[in-house]
């Protein structure tokens, strides 16, 4: 069969165009951000210079992808046409107008519609995986460092513990569908109806600890002013209540929220095997902060320690850890495609760049079209947000 | 000093101890015995069967019971044949004395493998060496290129050869080894046709230059932006120090400054950084291995992941927790050693 097919440049000029909201959306980003760079304070100081604009511009540019990737994408990540089987770049589908710009994989799929979708995963899991690492390690690195003794000797071995752990080895035993549907009957699920598998009992676990963060955060800040005291603590309580239950045992009683059994799983396994991480930055941070001058006049005021932790050496140690954010958000997505890569977790239909760097790599000799796009994907965002965080080094250091 | 080592090396095994036991219990879950025994058996034995075959083979006496046998605290009761009155083979494959016997991790006896019908020693061992080969060319190539790299960015802070540097050495950061891969192979072995995109003829006919530079290219490329950032900034540090001041003021050229003064004081934080690299390249030992077929550690790892090989896979934790703190001892006690200004109490 013989099949229509457009050349190298009109591929070029027809992604280049199926981006169109992506380069809108950047345009006003960009050039708003860069007028009035300097009111911007940190974020601003990153157009400055070169490494800073170029690490935006990619995080910009993927996130802006996953928002509008409906838009963006011709076709749906899972629809087939069967004659496209290892469709070469710039195949027309027959009998209609539309291009698979990067041609199709070895199930008849737009490689570049998967891409496009792939990102949504992505940045959906990456961002906020690495959120709650930074919250468990936050909530346990302060008092490790802070009052060290055996606190900290208990916590640190924990944390090496884990460190120790391959992380492929980890998520073989995490990660599998046999550990998902695992339940233990324990009184819990007897009152209640819910089985708690290993996944869901971790998280439950590790999803207390931004709750618990957040009441410290508003405790030790407005102990002494009743009134936004309670009205804050009953938004915390009552929103992070009502997300953690329907993330964790998704019995949201609106049903807004909820999150796949097998992305939950994945979810657990990234912030388990990244918090001991955060935790050891900010052990080490909080030891260097607290000889400081203004922590010893904060004892002297007779501050309680919680406040002296999260108002006096938690913003003084946000340099370092917005770096280390950053980068850790291109570790996780370097784990996700781990996961991916080694089909654990996701299912193996999903269109999440790992997953598609795996089914092309298998697949080398014959083909090689769909393995570049998702490679390439990947390598520029945990590129954009490495430079990002370089960006953001130098000016902290700067300072 | 020795005070010192005796304490880590105390750590170390209570860390094995407890890393060993969380596997072996993750390992014993109702759902992985169920995958084990049908793996075993067949896929359409009964439900009495599977749990006849449990009850042979001891997967139903107590957990702590097991955890001690396995250690070899605690004895094992051959299973014997009442025909002949001699033991069985355990799992069809591995030898057993007649009476009960302690065979554990402390009488050097790791178990018998599941998936591959043989001792674990006699599987572990062989891929060990493997991998060893693979990580002895990794770190020759990696270890120079990225001292170079970084050393070369930091010796003038902040001219064009730096900013190059840096940038690529974030790129190869940025490069997880299964996109570094595909990308090599594409390149190489799909294009220009001139390596070989598979590693699996490295056992059977030796290492050569076709079959071996694309794993080891793989695997060295995603450490070097690592270890030549920190050389780096560390070497930029020792250019800022006022002995590098008076030794160009006294009028030493720049590269003799830089080669008799600067480098000795620069290579002290690299060192510990690329020990610590280990466990990420025991990461990517497993995505290479994998991915280029090459029958090493990574391999058996992941063979024995995937099919709940329960003797293997804790063999395999074993020595992967092992190399791990091993390694960091060795980095804490050659950090004290490179550098004076240091002293464990």
């Amino acid at each position: 069969m013989q099949f229509e097919t457009i050349g190298g440049f009109q591929v070029l000029f027809g992604v280049i165009a199926r981006f169109w909201p992506v380069w809108l959306a950047l345009a006003i980003v960009l050039s708003a951000s860069f007028a009035y760079r300097k009111r911007l304070g940190l974020y601003g100081e990153l157009f400055t210079n070169s490494v800073g604009i170029a690490g935006v511009t990619i995080c910009f540019f993927w996130l802006f992808t996953a928002i509008f990737a409906t838009v963006i994408a011709p076709f749906d990540p899972l629809s087939q046409v069967a004659v496209m089987k290892d469709a070469l770049p710039g195949t027309v589908v027959p009998n209609t107008t539309d291009v698979y710009y990067f041609g199709g994989d070895k199930l008849a799929r737009d490689v570049f519609s998967r891409m496009v979708y792939g990102s949504q995963i992505v940045l959906v899991i990456a961002p906020f995986a690495t959120l709650f690492a930074l919250m468990v390690g936050i909530t346990l690195g302060l008092p490790a460092g802070y009052y060290g003794g055996r606190i900290d000797s208990f916590l640190s071995f924990l944390a090496n513990l884990v460190l120790a752990f391959p992380v492929i080895l980890l998520f073989y035993l995490l990660v599998t569908p046999e550990i998902r549907t695992l339940s233990f009957d324990s009184w819990f699920s007897r009152i209640t109806g819910i089985g708690v598998s290993v996944p869901r009992g971790l998280a439950a676990f590790f999803f207390l600890f931004p709750i618990v963060f957040l009441c410290t955060l508003f405790w030790t800040r407005f102990k002494n002013r009743p009134d936004r005291l309670w009205f804050q603590l009953g938004l915390t309580i009552l929103i992070g209540g009502w997300v953690y239950l329907g993330l964790v045992f998704s019995i949201d009683p609106l049903g807004l929220i909820s999150i796949e059994p097998s992305t939950l799983n994945i979810f657990v396994a990234v912030v388990f095997a990244s918090s001991p991480g955060v935790f050891r930055i900010v052990r080490g941070l909080v030891m260097d902060i607290k000889t400081r001058d203004y922590v010893a006049a904060a004892q002297t005021r007779g501050e309680s320690p919680w406040y002296i932790m999260i108002w006096e050496i938690l913003p003084n140690a946000r340099g370092p850890l917005i770096v280390d954010a950053c980068l850790r958000i291109g570790y996780t997505t370097i784990l996700l495609g781990t996961l991916g890569y080694f089909g654990l977790g996701l299912a193996p239909e999903s269109p999440d760049w790992g997953t598609a760097i795996k089914d092309a790599s298998r697949l080398l000799r014959s083909f090689v079209h769909p393995a570049l796009p998702p490679t390439i994907a990947l390598m520029s965002f945990v590129l954009g947000l490495n430079l990002l965080a370089d960006a953001l080094r130098e000016q902290s250091l700067k300072d | 000093m020795l005070a010192f080592i005796i304490r880590r090396l105390g750590t170390m095994v209570i860390t094995m101890l407890c890393l060993t036991m969380v596997v072996f219990y993750m390992v014993n879950l109702e759902p992985n015995l169920k995958k084990l025994s049908i793996s075993q058996l067949d896929m359409r034995s009964s439900d009495e069967h599977i749990e006849q075959w449990l009850v042979k083979n001891g997967f139903r006496e107590n957990f702590f019971v097991r955890y001690g046998q396995w250690l070899g605290v605690m004895k094992r009761n051959p299973e014997i044949n009442p025909a002949t009155s001699k033991s069985e083979l355990r799992y069809k494959a591995c030898q057993q004395p007649n009476e009960p016997y302690y065979g554990g991790i402390l009488q050097g006896d790791f178990g018998c493998s599941t998936k591959f019908k043989t001792t674990v020693e006699a599987k572990l061992w062989p891929a060990l060496g493997a991998t060893g080969i693979l990580m002895f060319w990794v770190m020759v190539t990696m270890v120079p290129i990225a001292l170079l790299v970084g050393i070369f960015a930091g010796m003038r802070e902040g001219s064009r050869t730096d900013r190059g540097l840096s940038v690529a050495s974030i790129a190869t950061t940025a490069t997880p080894e299964y996109v570094s891969g595909v990308i090599f192979t594409v390149i190489f072995a799909s294009w220009l046709g001139w390596l070989n995109g598979s590693a699996a003829s490295a056992t059977s006919q030796g290492v050569n230059f076709y079959n071996f530079t694309l794993p080891v290219m793989t695997m060295a490329i995603y450490g070097i932006g690592y270890i030549a950032r920190m050389t780096r900034a560390s070497m930029v540090e020792v250019m800022t120090q006022q002995y590098i001041r008076t030794a160009r003021l006294k009028g030493l050229s720049f590269s003799s400054v830089v080669i008799k003064h600067a480098l000795r004081n620069a290579l002290i934080a690299p060192f510990t950084v690329i020990m610590l690299q280990f466990p990420w390249l025991l990461t990517g030992v497993v995505i290479v291995e994998t991915m280029f077929r090459y029958q090493g550690f990574g391999f058996t790892l992941v063979e024995a992941a995937g099919n709940n090989d329960i003797d293997l896979l804790l063999g395999c934790s074993l020595v992967s927790v092992f190399v791990v703190l091993f390694t960091q001892l060795i980095s804490d006690i050659g950090y004290a050693y490179l550098n004076p200004r240091i002293r464990v109490q």
